[in-house]
């Protein structure tokens, strides 16, 4: 068909388009602030609110026996600014109660014979039950409690012989949250919802933009074809996203003081086909949408599940089959893992094949149906 | 003759909205074609269609050798678009742009092409500025140079001299002219009679019907109108009176002196010669002009959709 040689990708019009796009953002003094600005505000949002190591937190606790040792011990719990004792329950149930409704974060039950068996050297158990739905608020907490047995029970307390093991045996149960994300989860993961919003955002506005305004007539007029637009397109915003990921990579290592255990130079690859892949879906979600605000609904309707069932904000493990199902389909649930894996545990390059492909597949699909869904024409 | 547009019965509907009908178009390559209509009647629905923005929905043609339904790449890159509203982009200067539309059709010598496009616009100290600052006239000029810098064959300008100076508007129509003595093929749509009769040929459109074609004076002759000039003393009440006369169509003023039209010259001759004894008005026939011409065929032509605006 004649049409062959037209559709053949012109190097001179792709770079026209990259130039422009490039001239558009720079003079784009919104979007350059969005750009520098969401990973700024987020990395404090998420990431000071998480690494803060939080003081006073509610305590309460059932006394199955009082005695001289059980208040040495509240005494020093409430001396170390941790915990705030908001009072004594009767019973074991009302203290679940309190833990349910988040009325406090702690309940630490001291057991019948707490103090016979502590003097004998009997290691008794202290039951501590942490709301843990934010791990980290109460991982501080419980570290602190761990020392705080040792440093009570030994000073001169009359007819006590310090044994040199631990004193107490402390069990420490996790209530909501059994896996414990932390915040070196948390900050590379916060890497990648931070490319999902802006990458999808910004390139999602990109042609409808031009709808709007009245200049895709022109650019219609014009024989540029959609893979040069669509991509020429992109291409501005693989800039910013590896901006973006610098930004937080910095913060992350300076001021979360977060591992970096494997190849940076892996990490921006993996980096690079994830903020592809959002991109593609971006450009696409612009030629399907009919307008700015549509474009931005779409983009919010495929982030929503990304924050949710990536295993950003829960455990993914922890999520039934049908959300794991959904999860895996998304670019977000495959990059957490290959950032986490590279960052945290060191992997190689050969461990990373099983979360590539998955996002290489998700790429092509979006781009065919991107490609698809280009109006040629004002129709 | 060599035609550079060719279409037969060409379509478009959007919703239940039949917007051009049957649409027919011969075209003489060197040309200039003037599309007029009144507002809503389809012109840049038309135009979209020539130069594959729309799709057809039926109807078939060739729009300089290449058919319009399937071949609106090779179109594209002959052919130079003016969009009647403007649609370069505002956030870049008036040379970023220029460049980028010679990017796009791939031009060599991009450089020279833009700086002469510059020179002629007589722009070249205002190269840095944003299209977005421009006045509405100069945006005008500046999407023309925009349109004509790759050198295209054929012209599709819709209308391009809206809110342009009377000089600047003249100044256009002689580069038209000369374009058109170079073989460039050039289809102008527009409101203003003085524009129309600078056309070679014309078209008229109606609520997506082609109306008439032909040349002015075809135009003109074709609808068999008669036109009076009447003058004299006290003119200006009478216009409502005039009107009511059997076989009158169109009263229109003219500073000091009224026309009136009417295709009925055997009843309208007789009234006229009559009203005029009575009031003491001079009375004359002249030729009929295009505006004439055109108010008729919008006024014989009903609504075949409300418009909701
Ligand atoms: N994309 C569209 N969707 C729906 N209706 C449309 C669309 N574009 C045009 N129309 C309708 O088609 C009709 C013809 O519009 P068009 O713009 O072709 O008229 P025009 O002759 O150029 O008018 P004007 O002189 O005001 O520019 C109008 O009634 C308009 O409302
Ligand atoms: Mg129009």
């Amino acid at each position: 068909m004649s049409r062959s040689p037209l559709s053949r990708f012109s190097l001179q019009r792709w770079l026209g388009i990259v130039i422009k796009e490039f001239i558009q953002l720079k003079r784009d003094r919104l979007t350059f602030g969005m750009i520098i600005g969401i990973p700024i505000i987020q990395l404090t949002l998420f990431g000071f609110a998480i690494n803060s190591d939080p003081k006073h937190l509610p305590t309460a606790v059932v006394m199955a026996e009082a005695s001289p040792f059980s208040r040495a011990y509240l005494a020093a719990m409430q001396n170390s600014d941790y915990f705030d004792l908001v009072g004594s329950v009767a019973s074991e149930r009302e203290a679940q109660r309190l833990l349910d409704r988040g009325d406090v974060q702690f309940v630490i039950t001291f057991p019948a014979g707490f103090q016979r068996a502590l003097v004998r050297g009997e290691q008794p158990a202290l039951l501590v039950e942490a709301d843990a739905t934010d791990p980290v608020a109460a991982g501080g907490a419980i570290s602190v409690l761990n020392k705080l047995g040792n440093e009570v029970f030994t000073p001169d307390l009359p007819g006590f012989h310090p044994p040199a093991k631990q004193l107490v045996e402390l069990r420490i149960h996790k209530r909501y949250n059994p896996e414990g994300v932390t915040a070196y989860n948390i900050v590379p993961g916060l890497m990648g919802v931070i490319l999902t919003m802006t990458m999808v955002l910004m390139t999602g506005l990109a042609m409808t933009r031009e709808r709007e305004r009245g200049t895709f007539e022109n650019l219609l007029a014009t024989p540029a074809t959609p893979l040069e637009v669509m991509t020429g397109k992109i291409v501005p915003y693989i800039l910013i996203g590896l901006i973006q990921v610098s930004l937080v990579l910095l913060a992350a290592r300076f001021i979360f003081g977060v591992p970096m255990l494997g190849s940076l130079l892996l990490l921006y690859a993996v980096v690079l086909l994830f903020i592809c892949a959002n991109l593609t879906l971006g450009i696409t979600f612009s030629s399907i949408a009919r307008n700015q605000l549509q474009a931005m609904q779409m983009t919010f309707f495929f982030f929503l599940p990304s924050i949710l069932l990536s295993g950003f904000m829960f455990p993914f493990r922890g999520m039934p089959g049908w959300a794991q199902a959904i999860g895996n389909c998304l670019p977000l649930t495959h990059f957490l893992v290959l950032v986490r894996g590279i960052l945290l545990k060191g992997n190689d390059y050969s461990l990373l094949w099983p979360q590539v492909w998955p996002i290489l597949a998700f790429m092509a699909v979006v781009l065919g149906v991107g490609l698809k869904t280009f109006r040629r024409t004002l129709d | 003759m060599e035609l550079a547009i060719d279409v037969q019965n060409l379509n478009k509907r959007f919703g239940d909205k039949h917007v051009v009908r049957d649409l027919s178009l011969r075209v003489r390559t060197g040309e200039i074609f003037g599309f007029l209509g009144p507002n809503g009647s389809g012109k840049t629905t038309s135009i979209r269609m020539l130069c594959g923005l729309l799709t057809p929905d039926s109807g078939s043609g060739r729009c300089l050798g290449y058919d319009v339904l399937t071949q609106s790449g090779e179109i594209k890159r002959q052919v130079g678009y003016m969009t009647q509203k403007f649609s370069l982009w505002d956030d870049l200067t008036i040379a970023e742009n220029l460049e980028f539309v010679a990017r796009m059709f791939g031009m060599s010598g991009r450089r020279e092409a833009v700086d002469r496009a510059l020179d002629d616009l007589g722009l070249a100290g205002r190269r840095n500025q944003l299209a977005g600052t421009l006045s509405g006239g100069w945006k005008q000029r500046l999407a023309l140079a925009a349109c004509l810098l790759h050198r295209p064959r054929l012209l599709l300008l819709d209308e391009p001299t809206a809110g342009v100076d009377p000089k600047a508007r003249r100044d256009f129509w002689e580069e038209i002219h000369r374009l058109s003595a170079a073989g460039i093929t050039i289809l102008v749509s527009t409101h203003y009679m003085d524009e129309a009769e600078r056309c070679h040929r014309l078209a008229y459109l109606s609520y997506g019907s082609l109306l008439a074609a032909g040349t002015a004076d075809e135009v003109i002759a074709a609808q068999q109108l008669a036109t009076w000039e009447l003058s004299g003393p006290g003119l200006t009440g009478l216009g409502a009176e005039l009107r009511r006369l059997p076989g009158v169509e169109q009263v229109a003023s003219f500073g000091a002196l009224l026309h009136v039209s009417g295709a009925d010259v055997a009843t309208l001759q007789p009234e006229l010669e009559r009203f005029c004894h009575a009031h003491g008005l001079a009375l004359e026939r002249v030729g009929s002009t295009l505006e004439d011409v055109f108010i008729r065929l919008m006024q014989h032509s009903p609504d075949p959709f409300q418009e909701a605006s």
